[in-house]
């Protein structure tokens, strides 16, 4: 049944399923072709952290001195950069995904969810090799008994899902409204500077006033980032006051995201 | 034949126009370049949220891709659909496989639907063939495991299987038509949509492509949706075909009688002769067509021609300058649009028409083995080998009459022959040989 649009839909779960294998391909298509005819290949999945590390460490670290929590600041802010990496990487290009699939989108019916979340998913591989560099690290520096890794690392299979939620739900948002106004395509690489800067990625989360936690931590990043250097640094206990608002605002976001990508899909054809 | 599998009722489609204000004064585009943000943001905010009541039905920023579309096609049918560019064939497939949405009406649609509007949607230069088959077969909606039982008989029938770990981007157009139709026509779906994905690759694997839709529509008794220019596929393969025009049905029943009507929309004008008109662009054109003429036996200008009888083609060409090694060619086409036959001057004469000036000749046919039909006439001339100097596209047409030329020309052959062909019969029994000839063109009684 065809029917002009009407009103709101949820998400068609049966339908997903059915193209479940789909899902799996453009995952395995996006790995694949992310690096391809590149003489790094995957190696870029640990230049970017690492550059950006470097220059953080020479500009924050020993030029501004910020605070790191008596840790050495390039391990400091590395176990940021590693989840905020993901999340900087999966939300562009979950973003950009349906703008360079046009052609798919007006010539082959499918469920237009895929195309962001393959992305999303694909960029998990980047996110397991960044993370065993920065468990490298750690091993290697490992000496002063006061830092290190803790239990709390049983709680990161929940920060990640934590983070795929936000950028899923954030990139769902953005790349339906991306398809009929390009401007998000051009204010992706600002918006996701200035939401650095929202996040601790740079700076410890102490700096911000004991009154402004609860709203900082509305930012699902916040208690991400915060969550990976209690598991893995130990600077403080696993903060759950920050993760817990920052879960909230990832499921909403999600559903909202979805909700309104399936709004918007019908008339992707008509408007890319 | 009963079950209605889809139905479609008053179907209907809009689209904005993406119209944009000229400015010719320098000020004015300038505030226009100012303004445009708020202008442009309003403009995207309407291409899907546009008021089909503003300015009413006649604003003309809208326009109706589809009007009031309603039809119905039965189980195991195979519908073809024609129609002129822009009469809306593809915005209603488009609806029918759900890419897009139709403005009012609705379509009911009993079963699962593959649609092909394009051949090789989503395969990406930088995976193998292997890979590519996989990601573009589940985009078609297969399963990993429909297309691990098939892969074999999917890449046999594309004949690239040397290729099949190369990256995509190394390979031929023509071998990745040919895998990607491949892929498709592997498809199980109860509803088969296909636009025009038959004007690929070479005249073999074409041939191909035909048998396997018609084993899809005979053989599995599946229900197809085909869009073409080719009306020969439409009238071979289809069983109902639907004429669009401007948006709305036009005619809708038997294919041949639907490519007649369709043809006789195109060509109300039929020219029996062509005179060059004064004031056209034939400035820098070196040769030009003067007058181009069809005549009997007896060299008299007519509108047509009988079945069987002898005719001429009349030109008379200006040449504006010596033009060496030129000659002229005469091309006609029956009206599925394919070339019938070609007449040159190539070794005709050897440097007769080098000369400027006016230069008259007669093509004459003597013995035609044109069936009785309208077909097209282009005249061109030429400089040997290939490159063409002035070509007149469709400028005349010939009229073959049903009508014999001459009582033995009666023409006795059912369907649609491409060409009337002499033939001789000898007949051997013990001692005696009868010898009868069957030419229509040639025959002496």
């Amino acid at each position: 049944m065809i029917e002009p649009p009407s009103g709101w839909q949820v998400i068609n779960f049966k339908e997903l399923v059915a193209y479940r294998d789909l899902f799996w391909f453009l995952t395995h298509k996006a790995i694949r072709t992310r690096y391809a005819q590149s003489a790094l290949g995957i190696g870029w999945a640990v230049i970017q952290p690492v550059a950006t590390m470097l220059v953080f460490t020479l500009v924050f670290g020993k030029m501004v001195g910020v605070r790191s929590d008596g840790v050495p600041y390039f391990i400091f802010s590395f176990t940021a950069l590693v989840p905020w990496t993901y999340f900087q990487n999966a939300l562009t290009e979950a973003v950009a995904s349906l703008i360079a699939q046009q052609n798919m989108l007006s010539k082959i019916y499918f469920p237009r969810l895929v195309l962001p979340i393959s992305v999303v998913l694909a960029r998990l591989l980047d996110l397991v090799i960044s993370f065993a560099l920065l468990m490298a690290i750690i091993a290697w520096y490992w000496s002063d008994p006061g830092w290190g890794p803790n239990w709390g690392i049983c709680v990161l299979p929940l920060l990640v899902v934590i983070m795929i939620f936000s950028s899923a739900g954030l990139g769902l948002f953005l790349s339906a409204m991306a398809v009929q106004y390009r401007d998000i395509n051009y204010g992706m690489s600002f918006l996701v500077r200035l939401l650095m800067y929202a996040a601790p990625v740079v700076y410890s989360v102490s700096e911000v006033p004991e009154k402004y936690q609860f709203y900082y931590a509305l930012n699902p990043m916040v208690g991400v980032i915060e969550g990976f250097r209690s598991a893995l640094l130990s600077t403080n206990p696993m903060p759950w006051n920050l993760i817990f608002p920052g879960a909230v605002t990832s499921v909403i976001m999600l559903l909202v995201g979805a909700m309104y990508f399936r709004r918007k899909e019908r008339v992707f054809a008509d408007v890319a | 034949m009963s079950d209605t599998v889809v139905s479609v009722e008053n179907l209907s489609k809009a689209y904005l126009l993406g119209r944009q204000a000229k400015q010719d004064t320098f000020f004015g585009s300038v505030a226009a370049v100012v303004k445009s943000p708020l202008r442009n943001f309003r403009q995207l905010h309407r291409l899907n949220t546009f008021n089909l009541s503003e300015g009413g039905e006649e604003n003309e920023d809208i326009l109706w891709a589809l009007r009031d579309v309603s039809f119905e096609v039965k189980q195991g049918e195979v519908l073809g659909i024609i129609g002129r560019n822009g009469a809306g064939k593809s915005t209603l497939l488009k609806i029918l496989s759900q890419i897009a949405y139709p403005t009012h009406g609705r379509a009911k649609i009993h079963g699962r639907v593959s649609a092909l509007l394009e051949v090789g949607t989503g395969f990406h230069p930088e995976l193998t063939g292997r890979e590519n088959v996989y990601l573009n077969g589940t985009i078609l909606g297969m399963q990993k495991a429909e297309i691990d039982s098939k892969f074999d008989e999917i890449v046999d029938f594309s004949g690239v299987e040397k290729f099949l770990d190369t990256p995509v981007k190394r390979y031929s157009s023509g071998m990745k038509v040919r895998l990607a139709f491949s892929v498709a026509a592997h498809l199980e779906p109860e509803i088969l949509i296909i636009d025009e994905v038959l004007a690929v690759g070479d005249a073999e694997f074409q041939k191909k492509c035909l048998g396997k839709m018609q084993d899809i529509s005979t053989g599995e008794g599946r229900t197809v949706l085909f869009v073409s220019h080719n009306m020969r596929a439409v009238d071979d393969l289809c069983h109902r075909a639907i004429l669009l025009d401007g948006g709305t049905v036009a005619a809708n029943g038997d294919p041949s009688d639907i490519i007649k009507q369709y043809l006789q929309r195109n060509q109300t004008e039929i020219k029996t002769s062509f005179r060059s008109a004064p004031n056209e662009n034939e400035e820098d054109r070196d040769a030009v067509l003067l007058t181009a003429d069809l005549v009997n036996a007896q060299e008299e200008c007519c509108d047509s021609i009988r079945f069987g009888e002898p005719f001429g083609i009349r030109l008379s060409w200006e040449h504006r300058k010596p033009l060496p090694s030129l000659s002229y060619a005469i091309r006609f086409s029956d009206h599925f649009g394919r070339l019938a036959t070609a007449c040159n001057t190539r070794n005709a004469f050897d440097t007769e028409l080098d000369t400027a000036g006016r230069h008259d000749v007669v093509c004459w046919i003597d013995h035609s083995a044109f069936v009785p039909g309208t077909y097209s006439i282009r005249i061109a001339a030429s400089i040997q080998p290939h490159t063409i100097v002035s070509g007149y596209s469709a400028c005349m047409d010939l009229i073959v009459e049903e009508m014999a030329w001459k009582p033995q020309h009666m023409f006795t052959i059912k369907g649609e022959p491409s060409f009337a062909t002499a033939s001789r019969w000898i007949h051997t029994m013990g001692s005696n040989s009868m010898v009868a000839s069957n030419d229509p063109t040639e025959r002496t009684v």
